[in-house]
């Protein structure tokens, strides 16, 4: 398996009086960062695709298949929101077992899964911590490693990694950009700073003014001159 | 729509629809029984109605200046005194007196001003006539400021506590005197807070049931809600008390959207506790004399009513059967009415939970909830209790069924309390864990069990002990409904304060009291599970 397809055709949603429309291709196993001002709806997409949020029309195809009747859990998708990630009241062991069972029924191979991606993400040996005994970087490693015990192939992230440190922030890129190399996965990636984008993104889809202005390869979106959005949001 | 939801939607729709029976029986049955009878016009031309409205509403709002006006420089000596040994406890005592049960107040106001009181007393050593008649008027007037002067305190405070520090700094700059601070930043202060203090006091003293029960009830001094209980209980004149409980269901209705207007912002909001040097604050005498005197008025019936206990004889009180089975008989009614109570709420907010995340049904769910509660509000529980009265009267045996009623009408009364203490935090746990649980399909038992019952403890704890407590100290429905066999513990103490056996009331009140207590205290020892940490 090599991710999944996403297309978005003529997806609208509205709240109150601000609303946005996306017709969107991802073909699988890219990694899209986000880009765009605030308000432009980087979020609202995210939350659409995950199930979140309902659209008013249009389809949102993954794998080819209609999703947007199914519950969130019951999509092939993980999402890793910017905080509250981990239920704090619970060691992340727990934390990410759920990922496997919300009932916490766990098989001697289940176990063995979540110990591997422990190992994964540089948490073995503190599995029994609470997230509030972590730090802000261990915690979101945890959250990846949920999933990747959950092993969907789309994975969602909405600027989990803002709070961080550059440092920090890099390292957690490198390990996404790491499981995204090993070809499970499609990724959609909301950023504000373009350089986690060059870093990490095979692709760019930059929205502004309600919908997707232009969706390309990393390097080649930002080096468009014909996108005066683009440039006044560079700033450059 | 998954089964979770199902459940949620369902047990939404079952909580709506006993408040609703039970709020609109009662209410049709008072309508259908006014027009019945003789009809209520002739009560309506009847002189004595409308002197009990003028009453209600004359000592509510006699009650309510005083308390807001002496509120005033209480809590102005309080925010300019901010470091007196002291402080902290004498508010915290403060917030006391709304926490106690009415008739233990009353009682220690009786200690304390009535004919053999403290105050009383002293009057006599110093060669006067007794000079206070603390039943009447100028006892319940007595009383509602013990009760409101306290919480009018603390509610300005929060006002005068939320000055930013920067607004000091600058009259310490313009060099500012204490009547220029008063006019620019005090007064301006207090004038926003004032409105929404004041008609919340007024309304409160407008239901005040016990406090007019015991001190008021003759013709010169009974409330709309006191002259309803007269009507059904003493005189069985059904259709005067169908015609006064609609005028007190038209005024509380009036008085809480009214109310409802101003009090929008009054939600105390904590304040940054940051220390700023004031430059007004020459002459701490003035303070001292009003917090001193402020102090003593909310210490004194405190104090009276444990002394009393102390000289009433316990052991003697332990020995009686009526004591146990009292506290037997209160303890299963505020359980009953406490876990009705919550069930109810958890209906309530699972079904309005559920229809956030479907966004389907949203405004049906969260305007009916917000509907009940406000209904309830407004329908006193005496209306309630009367309501039911009535209905049952055609029925069968009215004493039989009281419990029934005694206990559905105190989880009403506490549900909009406890919606207010439950609302929020499961708002706040669904904002930090609802699109995690919905993604991992927690929902139904495990998400119960994984993630709500931990998260929640505290508040569940807190509104568990505060609907026993609400319901432990009620003396409203159980006076209309109470009999030999079935006596609470607050019906006891009024039994017994009725005949004067002052020295077993006292008793019974500090019973009462630290029932009452250490139900909230017990519970404020749960912790919920840390839920600060963002992960």
């Amino acid at each position: 398996m090599s991710g999944v397809g996403l297309k978005l055709s003529d997806v609208r949603f509205a709240y109150d009086d601000w609303q946005v429309r996306f017709d969107m291709d991802v073909a699988p196993g890219w990694f899209v960062a986000v880009i765009g001002p605030s308000g432009a709806g980087k979020s609202t997409l995210l939350n659409l695709v995950a199930g979140f949020e309902q659209p008013s029309s249009g389809s949102i195809l993954i794998d080819g298949e209609d999703t947007c009747t199914l519950e969130p859990a019951k999509r092939p998708v993980t999402m890793l929101f910017q905080e509250h990630n981990l239920f704090a009241h619970l060691d992340i062991h727990t934390n990410v077992a759920l990922g496997i069972s919300p009932a916490l029924k766990l098989t001697a191979a289940d176990r063995d899964r979540i110990a591997v991606a422990f190992d994964r993400v540089g948490l073995s040996g503190l599995e029994q911590r609470r997230p509030g005994e972590l730090s802000g970087g261990q915690r979101q490693r945890a959250a990846i490693a949920r999933a990747l015990v959950r092993d969907k192939p789309l994975l969602l992230l909405d600027e989990p990694f803002a709070a961080l440190g550059p440092a920090l922030k890099n390292d957690m890129l490198d390990l996404v950009a790491e499981i995204h190399r090993e070809g499970h996965m499609t990724v959609l990636m909301v950023t504000h700073e373009p350089q986690d984008a060059r870093r990490a993104a095979s692709h760019t889809v930059f929205l502004d003014e309600g919908g997707v202005v232009a969706l390309d390869q990393t390097k080649t979106l930002f080096a468009r001159k014909d996108l005066p959005g683009l440039k006044a949001y560079l700033g450059a | 729509m998954n089964r979770a939801n199902i459940f949620a939607f369902a047990g939404g729709g079952l909580s709506l629809a006993v408040v609703w029976v039970v709020v609109t029986g009662a209410f049709a049955a008072l309508v259908l029984t006014a027009a019945g009878g003789e009809g209520p016009s002739a009560t309506l031309s009847d002189p004595y109605l409308w002197r009990v409205v003028r009453f209600t509403l004359w000592q509510a709002a006699l009650s309510t200046i005083l308390s807001v006006g002496l509120a005033v420089p209480v809590a102005r000596a309080f925010a300019r005194r901010r470091a007196f040994a002291g402080r902290r406890v004498l508010l915290a005592l403060f917030a006391l007196p709304l926490a106690l049960p009415a008739l233990v107040v009353v009682l220690g106001v009786v200690e304390v001003w009535g004919r053999t009181g403290w105050f009383n007393g002293l009057a006599e050593i110093a060669g006067f006539q007794p000079v206070l008649n603390v039943y009447g008027l100028t006892g319940i007037l007595l009383a509602h400021v013990f009760f409101n002067l306290p919480l009018a305190t603390r509610l300005l405070l929060t006002h005068l506590d939320r000055v930013p520090a920067e607004n000091w700094r600058l009259a310490s700059q313009l060099d500012m005197p204490a009547g220029a601070v008063w006019r620019f930043i005090e007064w301006p202060v207090l004038k926003t807070a004032l409105p929404g203090a004041a008609s919340l006091i007024f309304m409160l003293c407008v239901t005040s049931f016990t406090v007019v029960l015991t001190l008021g009830g003759g013709p010169r001094a009974t409330t709309i809600e006191v002259a309803i209980y007269q009507a059904l209980r003493f005189d069985f004149d059904p259709v005067r008390a169908v015609t006064l409980a609609l005028l007190q269901l038209a005024l509380c209705g009036v008085l809480v959207m009214g109310a409802g207007r101003i009090v929008g912002d009054m939600q105390a909001q904590p304040s940054l506790g940051k220390k700023a040097v004031r430059p007004d604050l020459d002459g701490w005498a003035g303070d001292a004399v009003v917090i001193g005197l402020a102090g003593l008025f909310v210490l004194l019936p405190l104090v009276a009513i444990v002394t009393s206990a102390v000289r009433s004889d316990l052991a003697r009180l332990a020995g009686e059967t009526a004591l146990w089975q009292a506290i037997y008989t209160s303890t299963w009614v505020a359980l009953s009415a406490a876990a009705l109570c919550l069930t109810l709420t958890a209906g309530l907010l699972s079904a309005v939970r559920a229809s956030h995340r479907k966004r389907a049904g949203k405004p049906f769910f969260e305007w009916n909830t917000d509907a009940a509660g406000s209904l309830i509000l407004v329908m006193p529980p005496i209306v309630l209790g009367a309501g039911w009265f009535v209905l049952l009267r055609g029925v069968g045996d009215i004493f039989t069924l009281a419990p029934l009623v005694v206990v559905v009408v105190n989880a009403l009364m506490a549900l909009p309390f406890v919606l207010r203490v439950l609302g929020p935090a499961v708002a706040q746990a669904n904002l930090d864990h609802g699109r995690l649980c919905a993604s991992l399909g927690l929902a139904g038992w495990n998400r119960l069990r994984l993630v709500d019952w931990p998260v929640l403890q505290r508040p569940l704890a807190l509104s568990l002990a505060f609907a026993m407590a609400l319901s432990i100290g009620d003396l409203g429905v159980i006076a209309l409904f109470g009999s030999e066999d079935f006596t609470t513990l607050p019906f006891l103490l009024y039994q017994r304060f009725g005949t004067y056996r002052i020295d077993d009331a006292a008793g019974l009140a500090l019973i009462l009291t630290v029932y009452c207590l250490g139900l909230i205290a017990l519970a404020d020892r749960v912790r919920s599970e840390r839920r600060k940490v963002t992960g």
